[in-house]
């Protein structure tokens, strides 16, 4: 496999209109997607989301209850597991503990009739640099060396599609962190589409290329890591991926190219391209790193109050209280223009209007915020 | 033996850093210890000398003396080879049978029973709560003549009313199934209710149907409930005469008929001892054997 790009042109997955529905609880709510074939693809969410059950309808684990899916110009809706060219990587791995990791790997080619395997295992287990462990049993393995059986387990098959449930969920954050560089490493050299389900944000953000955000069996927002940070469009989005400052404000004026807000008697300014809504009340979002303990910007607030600080190596993270008692969440880089402030402090708050995005007002300021540690 | 790891396991920690002379273990084994010093290690001396004695001449009904006389093995087991053979068979049968009807029983209630899962045991267990005795009695009652099977089966016309199935063969294998099939089922549930019901998944994932994830997946990891079961059905069933004396006629008689009168009936305790020493052997070849084949050793 490392010699060979697998260009199979298999055509995009395209999920059209699907709905799952357990009794009464809707799973996944009405639910449209295209994934580009061979891109990396991930769909984050809080647990609940209905992005596992979105996953086990395309690898035909669950019946979508309406709904269709195809890959290219061959509808998949409901076609047998066994049946159709998309493989799984389980969360848990599911290797079969009574079969040698050479036989694992072997098992969906034995399967469809292909006598010799060796060469395809052995180029699968060098591709998850694994090659020394062939004749061991999955209960030998370390949970890295696992997660990396069950996807060469997978790829092995040259599916159309690969998914991924929740891969890394059961590794420590450093292997993590390294798995994730290697999956992202195996995607670029085998070029299948990868479809990856995660609530990590960052583990979506690091290997995705593009990531759709799901909440209530709907997804709220799609966009490359850059486009869904920079640019939320809804207040789930900017809480779900790190973390926003909102503060809710009404529009006064929309004109040239700028829209002007005022909250509690502050005025700022947002560009009109990164307002999301025709609403005049809205939730004006900044980024904790975006703000910057000044006031001589566009966009700030007097009279703030340290009311907390914690040091983080990187960066130092305050908790600072506006005039009318909001907190507000700021990132300061550890470098030359470090302020060193304490608790009870008096600051000011300023940031750029390119850096403001303004959100629909009717949302929950809430949403989103403290699920992604739920699981 | 698959249905021992669960206590090699239990010693395996590593306990090197503490030089502790308790004699707490010892305390703790010794119950258990005397108990089977006594009541095995000692009967089990004491049989296999009187296996070898021999009645002196003119000497009264149920003395013996040590002679040494292997011989007796000789006797014995070509006076009795018919009974033997008979014995592995019915066992035989009996644990297919029982594997047969446990494996589907067992598969159901691990994956399938939801919250009726305990209750299903129970059932499975229930029998327990009652003598193997009267269980093993009321199975005349169940194949009488006048019984619910024999005169369902007389409506079909491949037999006629000569039909029996008291004092049959088929009523003793009958009664070693049923008497033992709780041995198999349990150990069989124990080892599919351990199956990642993911596995199953992947294997569906991985290009294999129904069948195929059964025979590939299924069936290799339920194997050491498999062995267990097995052992445990087999082991007692071979033993066993209390069916073939409730339920079977002089034609059915098994080895472990022949034991009884040998000790209680005839007394002839040197022909008794050889014999039950030839079956203890002749079980643990078989199992020796059947353990190494099914390779269950390696199944973690």
């Amino acid at each position: 496999m490392a010699n060979s790009k697998v260009s199979q042109d298999t055509g995009d997955l395209v999920l059209n209109r699907v709905s799952k529905f357990y009794g009464d609880f809707c799973a996944v709510d009405d639910l449209s997607l295209t994934v580009p074939d061979g891109s990396f693809f991930a769909l984050l969410g809080p647990s609940g989301c209905g992005k596992t059950t979105t996953l086990r309808m395309i690898a035909g684990l669950e019946e979508p209850s309406q709904g269709t899916i195809q890959i290219g110009d061959n509808d998949i809706t409901t076609q047998k597991p066994y049946r159709r060219n998309v493989n799984t990587v389980f969360q848990n791995y599911a290797l079969f503990p009574h079969l040698t990791i050479f036989e694992n790997i072997a098992f969906g080619l034995r399967r469809r009739g292909i006598k010799d395997v060796k060469t395809e295992v052995e180029n699968a287990l060098n591709l998850v640099e694994l090659g020394h462990l062939a004749e061991r049993k999955p209960g030998q393995l370390s949970g890295g060396q696992q997660q990396r059986i069950a996807v060469a387990r997978a790829i092995v098959n040259r599916p159309e599609v690969l998914l991924l449930d929740e891969p890394l969920g059961a590794l420590d954050l450093k292997l993590r962190r390294q798995m994730q560089i290697e999956l992202k490493r195996i995607q670029m050299e085998v070029g299948i589409t990868f479809i990856h389900v995660t609530h990590d944000q960052e583990e979506a953000m690091t290997m995705a290329d593009t990531i759709a955000v799901m909440n209530q069996g709907k997804i709220e927002q799609m966009g490359s890591a850059t486009e869904l940070y920079e640019a939320p469009k809804t207040a789930f989005v900017a809480n779900f991926l790190g973390q926003c400052n909102l503060i809710k404000a009404k529009v006064q004026s929309r004109a040239g190219g700028k829209a002007v807000v005022t909250a509690k008697g502050h005025t700022f300014e947002v560009p009109l391209s990164r307002v999301s809504t025709d609403s005049d009340s809205v939730l004006l979002g900044v980024r904790p790193e975006k703000l910057r303990l000044d006031d001589r910007g566009v966009n700030s607030i007097k009279d703030c109050v340290v009311t907390d600080r914690s040091f983080v190596g990187t960066s130092t993270q305050y908790l600072v209280r506006t005039p009318w008692d909001l907190e507000l969440v700021v990132f300061e880089q550890n470098d030359e223009g470090l302020h060193d402030l304490h608790v009870g402090d008096k600051v000011s708050l300023e940031w750029d209007a390119e850096h403001t995005f303004a959100l629909d007002g009717a949302q929950d300021i809430n949403a989103g915020a403290d699920l992604e540690d739920e699981e | 033996m698959a249905f021992l790891h669960g206590a090699t396991r239990n010693h395996s920690g590593p306990r090197s850093g503490i030089k502790s002379r308790s004699i707490t273990p010892y305390l703790l084994l010794a119950p258990g210890l005397i108990w089977l010093v006594t009541f095995f290690i000692i009967p089990i001396f004491s049989l296999a000398s009187t296996s070898t004695m021999v009645r002196p001449e003119g000497a009264q009904i149920g003395t013996y003396v040590q002679e040494l006389r292997f011989q007796n093995y000789v006797d014995a087991f070509t006076a009795n080879q018919e009974q033997y053979i008979r014995s592995f068979v019915y066992a035989g049968i009996a644990t297919i049978l029982a594997l047969a009807i446990a494996f589907p029983l067992a598969y159901m209630i691990a994956f399938k029973s939801g919250k009726y899962r305990n209750v299903l045991l129970v059932m499975v267990v229930a029998p327990f709560f009652t003598s193997f005795l009267l269980r093993t009695v009321a199975w005349t009652q169940i194949l009488g003549d006048e019984g619910p099977i024999v005169s369902t089966l007389k409506l079909l016309p491949f037999f006629d009313d000569s039909l029996r199935l008291t004092a049959t063969p088929i009523a003793v294998v009958s009664g070693l199934t049923y008497n033992f099939l709780p041995f198999m089922t349990l150990p069989l549930y124990a080892s599919l209710e351990r199956i990642d019901p993911r596995t199953l998944e992947a294997a569906g994932d991985l290009y294999a149907n129904g069948f195929t994830t059964f025979r590939k997946v299924t069936v290799p990891l339920a194997m050491p409930g498999v062995v267990a079961g097995t052992l445990l059905t087999f082991i007692p069933a071979a033993g066993d005469y209390v069916n073939a004396t409730l339920l079977g006629n002089p034609n059915t008689k098994m080895i472990g008929n022949v034991i009884e009168s040998r000790f209680f009936a005839v007394v002839d305790y040197p022909t008794a001892a050889a014999l039950s020493f030839t079956l203890m052997a002749t079980i643990l070849i078989l199992v020796t054997l059947y353990i190494r084949k099914s390779g269950t050793d390696e199944l973690v």
